[in-house]
């Protein structure tokens, strides 16, 4: 492309009428999902029912049983996607992925817990937000306590070791649960699901995710700075640990929030955060919105084929894989660099 | 003005290097050689502020450079590291601007004015061409003056290079040499000082610099290239003979002795390199 060489060079990447035109088919998506079921219904049917007209039969699935089911999914796929642009961009490295530190394997150990305990769901849903923290709180203490040059790749290896630890232990529950009623629902529950979830679920998870996306977007411009590094961040002016510091811990509220409500959901943060850098480019305010929009109607795809492909409900988990890890591979095999 | 007062140099407890004093005032050109290990790189990491002094301080404009914040260090000092790949595919622009972050408060984006300078660094040395280009995929001698463009953005008055010209071909050094000189000596960059580190003491003829020698855990000399980089103190610091020839064109270069091939390195020279 032979670009001008004069003064008013603006970035002439995609930016907003990308994310205006992802918002806009993101809508479709969403009243599709909603229209899709086994009570199915016409685009006339949902109008009414949303402004609270029409049969109450189709009002009542509508809101009781497709928006939560769409809501979660909408939140749940851009939640992991941001957080994943996050940590990819924070660890200077594309193949990352958001449970990096642990707060996934956190997360899966306080949730098998509550199962293990058959403490009500809202208390399982807290055990697991509280574990996926909590690991990774361990994670940013150790990392602080070894001394080492370079910190990313200490809190990374830290964040295996503490994601293992994390890994064992809910094995030994899993040996120790009630085969018959417990172990089915710690196993669906580590696939990941929106099976059975109600706005009630989604209520609390909302306003964290939203909590968490703040500081990320406040700090889009240092985000970027921090990805050459530490070291050149700090020669650029960056209090660069302290800045770390608070963009992990939000994409880590936003990582658990979502991981409590819908179980552990993978692939999602790793991979859609690099079909957003495709269309708009590696700049971090604008990589935030396109991943967010991207994997939110990812997921609301997934979910909606997980929820309707079979008389059974394939698990998140499974379905994200089986699309995520060919894509990985893809990904690859076309030659991008890993650890610098 | 960056000043350094009987610094020790090092990581942890692993000292590399004492007793070092320096100035560097605008205008200047100090040039740092000394053979592999010596601490250029380390002294250059403790002058920014990124690594502690064992000993000795570093003042910034007559203030400790350890009291200060990193956004007002960044915006005496800009650092230019040799030429890296970073792990996403960031336009050259894009680079350039995050030479302005410490110009910015902490949720700021760069606006119009810091898009200006931007442009600006990129033309005077002449890659405005480059600007939209994917810097990753740029070659090591125009990502090295891309850097160079995001030091001049930052706009601080001192510039330290690592090795700017590492790795790079001769054309390409031959023109990083002339941008550093420019910028130092040249009124339309306001004079600034550079501080760079390089493997080949030619550079520092040519430059006119003001050298710091540095070789064993010290100084060995400091002064004007033409007053420091003698046959007998190249020939210490080096480990083996070195010749100081004049050019018809009256320039001094470098060569190893006449007839001293193949010269077998010194046990020290060996344990450094």
């Amino acid at each position: 492309m032979g670009r001008g060489t004069t003064a008013e060079v603006s970035l002439p990447r995609p930016g907003l009428t990308l994310i205006g035109a992802l918002s806009v088919v993101l809508v479709g998506l969403a009243f599709g999902a909603v229209m899709i079921g086994p009570y199915g219904l016409t685009p006339g049917q949902v109008l009414s029912a949303l402004l609270g007209q029409g049969d109450s039969q189709a009002q009542i699935v509508v809101w009781n049983i497709r928006l939560p089911r769409v809501g979660a999914a909408l939140l749940v796929g851009a939640a992991l996607a941001a957080a994943g642009a996050t940590y990819q961009a924070l660890f200077r490295n594309p193949l990352v992925s958001p449970d990096i530190l642990g707060v996934s394997a956190g997360a899966g150990l306080g949730a098998v817990a509550g199962i293990f305990l058959s403490l009500p769901v809202a208390a399982i849903q807290g055990a697991a937000f509280v574990g996926g923290m909590a690991a990774v709180g361990v994670v940013m203490l150790v990392g602080t306590m070894v001394r080492q040059t370079d910190r990313t790749l200490t809190l990374v290896l830290i964040g295996v070791v503490i994601g293992a630890l994390a890994g064992a232990a809910t094995s030994l529950l899993k040996v120790m649960a009630d085969p018959y009623d417990q172990l089915p629902a710690i196993t669906f529950w580590l696939l990941g699901s929106l099976a059975s979830i109600t706005t009630r679920d989604i209520l609390p998870a909302l306003p964290m995710v939203l909590v968490g996306l703040i500081p990320l977007a406040l700090l889009r411009w240092r985000i970027n700075v921090l990805s050459l590094g530490d070291e050149e961040a700090r020669a650029l002016g960056i209090e660069a640990g302290r800045t770390r510091f608070i963009v992990i811990a939000a994409a880590t509220l936003i990582t658990a929030s979502v991981t409590a409500l819908a179980g552990v959901v993978g692939w999602v943060g790793l991979v859609i955060p690099h079909i957003a850098r495709m269309l708009v480019g590696p700049g971090f305010g604008r990589l935030l919105p396109a991943s967010a929009l991207i994997g939110a109607g990812y997921l609301l795809i997934v979910d909606t084929l997980a929820r309707s492909l079979a008389a059974v409900e394939v698990p998140l988990g499974v379905l994200t894989a089986v699309i995520g890890a060919p894509f990985f591979v893809w990904l690859l095999a076309r030659g991008r660099r890993g650890w610098s | 003005m960056l000043e350094a007062r009987d610094l020790s140099i090092g990581h942890g407890h692993v000292l590399i290097s004492t007793g070092l004093d320096l100035t560097i005032a605008p205008g200047e050109i100090l040039c740092l050689l000394g053979p592999n290990g010596c601490g250029k790189t380390t002294l250059f990491r403790t002058l920014l502020g990124l690594l502690p002094a064992l000993g000795g301080t570093v003042l910034l404009n007559g203030q400790p450079i350890t009291a200060m914040t990193r956004a007002r260090i960044a915006r005496a000092i800009a650092y230019v590291p040799q030429a890296h790949a970073p792990p996403f595919p960031f336009e050259v622009l894009e680079v350039v601007l995050m030479g302005r972050t410490a110009r910015l408060g902490p949720f700021a984006q760069p606006g119009k004015a810091d898009r200006a300078a931007a442009v600006d660094a990129l033309r005077q040395l002449g890659i405005q061409d480059l600007a939209h280009r994917d810097y990753s995929r740029l070659s090591g001698g125009q990502r090295q003056l891309v850097l160079i463009a995001r030091a001049l953005a930052q706009e601080a008055g001192l510039i330290v290079m690592d090795e700017p010209t590492a790795s790079l071909d001769f054309g390409n050094r031959v023109q990083v040499l002339a941008q550093v000189e420019r910028l130092a000596r040249s009124a339309a960059t306001q004079g600034r000082g550079v501080i760079l580190s390089t493997h080949d003491p030619d550079q520092a003829f040519a430059l006119n610099a003001r050298v710091l020698l540095l070789h064993g855990g010290g100084v060995l000399a400091d002064g004007v290239a033409a007053d420091v980089l003698t046959e007998s103190n190249l020939s210490a610091v080096y480990g083996l003979p070195v010749t100081v020839e004049t050019t018809s064109s009256g320039r001094k270069v470098c060569l190893p002795s006449p007839g001293q091939s193949a010269p077998s390195m010194t046990s020290e020279a060996l344990k450094t390199a």
